[in-house]
């Protein structure tokens, strides 16, 4: 297992930045979830330190030692791609085993890890098909088996749940959370879900626009997001953001809470609005509300509360759970 | 009762796809039909259509008095001869395209495919006066070489569209994996790349076969292809229907099989992948 | 490895086939604009003297040029307007479901794979023949007057004979096209109350809009360069009735030997050909793309 690290990295394609500047640490045998909106430059960082793009200024250390010219297959990394990038004419069986051919090892090595990998992952079954012939979830298997095999320093995931639908995403995502526990390895994880970002990491790095917004656990990212984009980024429902006198009362140029943190109120409270829309999950119910003076606040209450479209409510913010950002959109005195 | 009716509109469609489709073929099995005739009764009103005398002796007479292998070899030489050898010109073409696109990319197809509506009369007359100087007049050479060039742009044109489906990702996860460039081409790229150069192949062999303007005009009867060989037969020798029917039998026979399965790469090929 | 993706391997395997066509399209078009510009007779080399645009003068006055003009659009035209029409027609047709299918496309499909001048010949001796043809034996069923087609209606006759050849590439391209038409739109249509003819205009026609243009892009590129059907059924004639542009070049170079206005009668080929290039092109050149 390695430890990664990009000192002041920068990358232009035809003279426009997609990363500019970029320093981060990776620890070793640390699950790290880079995320951030679409064209934030996640996708363009993971494949710099996979090698298959090269950097236009700074540098690349895997475990102190400066791989930023070495060509991608010597950095001893596995990547799994978005669409899994399965040799088509090949069986799981050969598939799994092409980084091992590749390396030179013997026959007898190459059938006992593949068959190991087919073990761990359930592919058992299936290791004389081809790639076709197997349902999305199987592939993404195979392509992960084929990462295994090779004993990589660090495992690079490209966003590799977006091609399979819902029920099976949760499912891998426990799966990869389970094999990053068996391994140990330092993996490294793009994806522009926030929920799994949240679920996988063990530190979150958000991107936007080509920069680091704020790295850390995810729920020190919860607590303490260090600017409006990351506030709002993480977390389900999003966070209220709030402008104008109310925001001017705490001494900020907008305040933030959570839909977790209003306490809902048929009969008193801090702010009285009527209700725009009640989504009842059965667990909880969520409320839009429309707050005169402050536009439309969103808020989580107990699943038994029986409001419809056009009932009066009262909301009160749990204070000590209020964000405050100044003008630049950073947190104040976080 | 929905059911009954949807069967029956079925067998309506049927009837008259297959009535349409006949009348399409009939020409060619006509020409079949009667090719199994004798010269009397290819002639015959009211046409003979299944009940006559079945006879093989065209193809016999055919055979003994014409030089229908001769020909037959040049065909093959010059449809395959002209094939290959654009496709060894086309495909390190449509590969650099494909995988290095750069802003000039798509003016070079456009240019190449310009080049095809180039009409073949405008350079018919140096074509023409270049081979005779160079005394490839009436060679096979000379037929290979000048259909591998007119040929050239829509082998590129085909390559191109279907190397550009071969996903970027298995490259780049194949570079993960550390393939050396002979693994890379050898075991990832070839065996994906093979059935796109296999139809490519196989098209132009089918447009090559039947060429019909060089093969005309820069051959004889004598080394032409079968082109030249069934137009020889145009000028008119009397009672010559069966024998006719029986040329022509040969020489379509083996290219509109090799039509037959290849028919739906054809529709890809020839529309450069624009229509799927 | 990284050497497959760089710029100067990509030049250098790309080059091999600019360098071929280029020499392909330039040597021979130069030669052909400078002997357009000579009097070039291939039995008499020695007149072979500069004569400015005489060719051309002699060539463009030929009342033979235009008519052999009229007939290369008049060819095209009609094999085009009969190949899409038809075309559309037998996809609609091989669209539904059937028994047989298989067989049914290899029987129409199989036109395409037969060479010019074997079904030039078939359709001459065979069909069209005013004595032995089976169209005189239908005249005669049908108590009408058996027609020469190729002597009375030359051109027709010729359209027919291309046409045919050429119907089965529109209908398989269209076909395929049909296929690809999402069933969910067609529904969704039904629903919104549309007929089956409406439905036809608004859903299926825009849906063959593209396959449609490229067809008439492909076909334009052979069919103005009809010659082997040409040459073994009318010659030409009768008069110049069925002769196009590539006939009549044709037969100035190689029956006339007179290289000087058959290098002329070329050019102008070309450039009328570029001008019909450019605007097809234009047409479709977006779609064939990507």
């Amino acid at each position: 297992m390695a430890s990664i690290a990009l000192k002041n990295v920068s990358k232009s394609f035809g003279g426009r930045e997609v990363i500019s500047s970029l320093d981060l640490q990776i620890e070793r045998g640390e699950l790290v979830v880079f995320v951030g909106p679409s064209g934030c430059g996640k996708s363009t960082l993971l494949r710099l330190i996979a090698g298959l793009e090269e950097v236009s200024s700074g540098q690349l250390l895997i475990d102190g030692r400066d791989a930023t010219q070495l060509p991608p297959a010597w950095r001893g990394l596995s990547m799994v791609f978005q669409s899994y990038a399965l040799y088509p004419h090949m069986s799981v069986r050969d598939n799994i085993a092409f980084p091992l051919k590749m390396a030179g090892r013997d026959k007898e090595t190459i059938e006992r890890k593949v068959n190991e990998a087919a073990r761990v992952l359930n592919l058992q079954d299936y290791l004389d098909r081809k790639p076709r012939e197997l349902s999305g979830g199987q592939r993404q298997r195979v392509a992960i088996g084929r990462a295994i095999v090779r004993e990589p320093v660090a495992f690079l995931f490209d966003e590799p749940l977006s091609n399979l639908d819902a029920a099976l995403r949760v499912n891998m995502r426990m799966e990869i959370a389970a094999l990053h526990r068996q391994l140990g390895a330092t993996m490294i994880y793009v994806t522009h879900d926030q929920i799994e970002a949240m679920t996988l990491a063990d530190r979150i790095v958000v991107l936007n626009a080509g920069r680091v917004e704020q790295v850390g656990s995810p729920l020190e990212l919860y607590r303490r997001p260090a600017t409006l984009f990351v506030a709002g980024f993480i977390g389900s429902p999003r966070m209220n953001f709030i402008n104008g006198a109310e925001a001017s009362r705490h001494a900020a140029t907008t305040i933030g809470i959570r839909p977790e943190h209003l306490s809902v109120s048929t009969t008193a409270g801090r702010w009285q609005g009527k209700v725009s829309l009640a989504e009842h999950l059965g667990s909880d119910t969520f409320v839009h509300v429309e707050v005169a003076g402050l536009g439309a606040i969103a808020a989580r209450a107990a699943g038994g509360l029986d409001v419809r479209h056009g009932d009066t409510l009262w909301l009160t913010p749990d204070e000590s759970c209020l964000h405050r950002f100044d003008e630049q959109g950073r947190a104040i005195g976080a | 009762m929905a059911r009954a009716s949807a069967d029956r509109h079925k067998l309506l469609v049927t009837v008259v796809a297959w009535g349409v489709a006949l009348a399409i073929f009939f020409p060619i099995l006509w020409t079949v039909l009667t090719s199994f005739k004798t010269e009397a009764a290819a002639v015959a009103i009211p046409p003979q259509f299944l009940f006559f005398d079945w006879t093989t002796e065209n193809y016999a007479e055919v055979w003994a008095r014409t030089d229908y292998l001769h020909h037959f070899t040049n065909s093959v030489v010059i449809s395959l001869g002209s094939s290959l050898m654009g496709l060894l010109v086309a495909i390190p073409a449509a590969w650099a395209m494909a995988f290095s696109p750069t802003r000039g990319t798509r003016g070079v197809l456009m240019w190449m495919l310009s080049t095809k509506m180039l009409p073949a009369v405008g350079v018919l007359v140096p074509i023409y006066l270049l081979c005779k100087r160079a005394g490839l007049l009436d060679t096979r050479t000379a037929l290979v070489i000048v259909l591998m060039l007119s040929n050239l742009p829509i082998m590129v044109w085909m390559l191109f569209t279907y190397f550009k489906e071969i996903p970027r990702d298995i490259l780049e996860a194949a570079r993960m994996d550390g393939a050396t460039l002979r693994y890379e081409l050898l075991y990832i790229l070839a065996p994906m790349a093979l059935p796109g150069i296999a139809s490519t192949l196989l098209l132009n062999v089918i447009l090559a076969w039947n060429e019909s303007f060089w093969t005309l005009n820069l051959t004889a009867a004598s080394t032409g292809p079968l082109t030249a060989f069934i137009a020889s037969f145009s000028a008119p020798e009397g009672l010559f229907y069966a024998k006719l029917s029986a040329a022509s039998t040969l020489a379509i026979a083996p290219i509109v099989v090799l039509g037959w399965l290849s028919q739906k790469q054809l529709v890809r090929g020839l529309t450069f992948g624009a229509v799927k | 490895m990284a050497s497959t993706h760089n710029g100067a391997t990509a030049r250098l395997m790309l080059s091999p086939a600019v360098v071929l066509l280029l020499v392909w399209m330039a040597v021979p078009l130069a030669m052909t604009l400078w002997y357009s510009l000579h009097d070039y007779q291939l039995l008499m080399p020695r007149g072979n003297e500069f004569v400015g645009l005489e060719n051309y003068v002699y060539f463009l006055t030929d009342p033979a040029f235009f008519q052999s003009l009229a007939n290369t659009l008049a060819l095209v035209m009609g094999v085009l307007t009969i190949t899409v029409a038809g075309g559309i027609g037998l996809a609609l047709l091989l669209d539904r479901p059937m028994y047989g299918q298989g067989i049914v496309r290899v029987l129409v499909v199989s036109p395409f794979f037969v060479m010019p001048t074997v079904s030039a010949l078939v359709w001459k001796n065979m069909f069209m023949n005013p004595v032995n043809g089976l169209f005189a034996w239908l005249a005669q069923v049908f108590g009408m007057r058996a027609i020469d087609w190729l002597a009375e209606v030359p051109l027709l006759s010729l359209t027919i004979i291309v046409a045919w050849g050429w119907l089965p590439f529109a209908t398989l391209i269209l076909l395929t096209a049909l296929q690809s038409l999402d069933a969910e739109q067609q529904e969704a249509a039904k629903m919104d109350g549309a007929n089956s003819f409406a439905r036809f205009v608004h859903i299926t026609l825009p849906h063959l809009a593209r396959p449609i243009a490229v067809v008439i892009l492909i076909q334009t590129i052979f069919l103005l360069s009809v010659f082997a059907e040409i040459l073994v059924t009318t010659n030409g004639g009768p008069g110049n009735q069925s002769t196009n542009l590539a006939y009549l070049v044709y037969s100035q170079a190689l029956l006339r030997f007179d290289v000087g206005s058959a290098s002329a009668g070329g050019v102008v080929a070309v450039v009328l050909a570029n001008i019909l290039a450019i605007f097809l092109m234009r047409l479709v050149g977006k779609n064939l793309e990507s």
